[in-house]
């Protein structure tokens, strides 16, 4: 029986899969630019979407250590540390201002599972994603992005598409 | 030459060339077929497929897969029975070597011509069973253990229409000896696959079943059974259960080619010619059977295991049944 409810051949099913198979097999074998699927990656490769979730690119002017991001991510793979750092006044005899400093932002990226909570949740646009993905490693340890690292990926984030009307 | 002709006449010397040559011949045949399944499947999924090992088309693929299982550590689990977790991998490349004795390349080119060539192959052939049996029974694991049961079950089903199909050859040509069969096809009016399709048609499913491949692969069932009876295994010992597996299609295809499809022999191609060109031609008509198995392979989903063992009692063993009958009466009647 069809999904449709219409009584088939016994057996019809078995060569229409078979035929599919053969034919695939035949069209990739001659024609292997127009249909193949996959490209011969190290060689070729395929262009991401801008939208692509690959890195995470971090801006170091725009954090102010809130913590937020470390605080709601899910695999605890973002640390931060931080101080307060005294801006002398402006105006002599003014109030000394007070300015949260950047100390360590680093991200396992072992651990990371790339759910994308760290950027939406950043209320200061200081996270980005970066459709880069060739970053593996020969150790473990080196999944482990400083800031310096995850500042440089921030050259490969795309620019933003336009908002829908 | 003639040196090389006293130096076989010795049988001694004899025994030896055939053995290294069939020892040779299992993992080359498992290799070159193991890099088509390769190749082909990865052309039936529109993918690029191997592509760097050894430059040109990843031909070397394999080849650099048997490097790596050899670097790997040999690992047996810690409550199975090692002795015979250490034979069963053994056991069913054993069997796979000792079923290519008999398979007729040529007019005289037989490692051993058997009287009872058929008997002989088919009882071989389930040896490897009990080494699929003695893998999943000794790995002292729940997944390896189902799968074996599995096997066992699904072994004995699919050995039944397996032997009962070839009866009916046998019959037709009235002798058990592989290189006979050939002889008897070569003579007779059209070669047996026409008269004996039912008979192709069951061997070649019960050996897709034997050979554990889908759409029969319940024993393995990946996706349910992590590998069935092979989830223990690593390194070369997985290594030897690959081999027997790819130069198990090649033999079971190879009997399948001399009992149905003429063998070594071709029509219109002199006895001479087919002294050298035999291998050739028994290798193409393999490569078809092969090809067959290929395709099935990445076309159909798995059996369930009622439906497996449906097919094998309900309808195969009948049909071969009725089969036997059939050319019987039409052997006795003409």
């Amino acid at each position: 029986m069809t999904p449709d409810g219409n009584r088939a051949f016994p057996g019809l099913g078995l060569v229409k899969g078979l035929t599919v198979t053969l034919t695939t097999m035949f069209k990739t074998l001659f024609r292997p630019g127009k249909y193949l699927a996959t490209v011969n990656y190290p060689k070729v490769k395929e262009t991401p979407v801008p939208r692509a979730r690959g890195v995470i690119a971090l801006d170091q002017e725009a954090c102010t250590v809130c913590m937020l991001c470390a605080r709601n991510c899910p695999d605890w793979c973002i640390y931060i540390e931080g101080h307060k750092e005294e801006i002398p006044p402006d105006k002599p005899g003014g109030r000394v201002k007070v300015r949260a400093k950047l100390d360590r932002f680093d991200i396992d990226y072992a651990l990371c599972m790339y759910c994308g909570i760290c950027v939406e949740v950043c209320p200061f646009d200081a996270l980005f994603w970066s459709p880069e993905y060739e970053y593996s490693e020969h150790h473990m340890g080196e999944m482990m992005h400083d800031m310096d690292r995850l500042q440089d990926w921030l050259k490969t984030v795309p620019e933003q598409p336009a908002l829908e009307k | 030459m003639d040196f090389l002709t006293d130096l076989f006449a010795n049988p001694w010397v004899a025994l030896g060339g055939k053995v290294l040559l069939v020892a040779v011949m299992v993992p080359l045949l498992a290799l070159l077929l193991g890099f088509a399944e390769l190749k082909l499947s990865a052309k039936m999924q529109a993918r690029v497929g191997p592509y760097f090992a050894g430059g040109r088309w990843g031909w070397a693929q394999l080849i650099a897969d048997g490097v790596k299982f050899f670097q790997k550590e040999d690992l047996i689990p810690e409550d199975a029975d090692r002795p015979v977790f250490k034979m069963a991998p053994i056991l069913v490349l054993m069997s796979t070597v000792a079923l290519l004795v008999v398979i007729p390349f040529g007019p005289d080119l037989v490692f051993q011509d058997l009287s009872i060539g058929v008997f002989y192959a088919l009882a071989i052939s389930s040896i490897g069973t009990i080494g699929v049996l003695m893998a999943g029974w000794s790995s002292a694991n729940k997944y390896s253990l189902m799968g074996g049961l599995r096997a066992a079950g699904q072994l004995i089903a699919y050995e039944l229409p397996l032997v009962l199909a070839v009866v009916g050859v046998v019959i037709m040509a009235g002798t058990m000896s592989l290189s006979g069969i050939v002889e008897a096809q070569a003579n007779a009016p059209i070669p047996y696959f026409i008269p004996q399709a039912l008979g192709f048609a069951i061997f070649m499913i019960a050996t897709l079943a034997e050979l554990t491949r889908i759409p029969f692969d319940m024993p393995i069932a990946e996706s349910e059974l992590v590998m069935g009876f092979v989830t223990e295994y690593s390194g070369f010992r997985f290594l030897f259960f690959f081999l027997a597996e790819y130069a198990n299609m090649f033999t079971m295809s190879a009997i399948a080619v001399t009992l149905f499809l003429g063998g070594y022999w071709l029509p219109g191609i002199p006895e001479s010619t087919l002294a050298y060109a035999g291998p050739l031609i028994l290798a193409a008509k393999v490569f078809l059977l092969v090809f067959a198995m290929i395709w099935f392979r990445w076309t159909f989903p798995r059996f369930r295991e009622d439906q497996l063992q449906a097919l094998a009692w309900k309808w195969l063993i009948p049909l071969a049944l009725v089969n036997i009958v059939a050319t019987a009466a039409f052997k006795v009647i003409f």
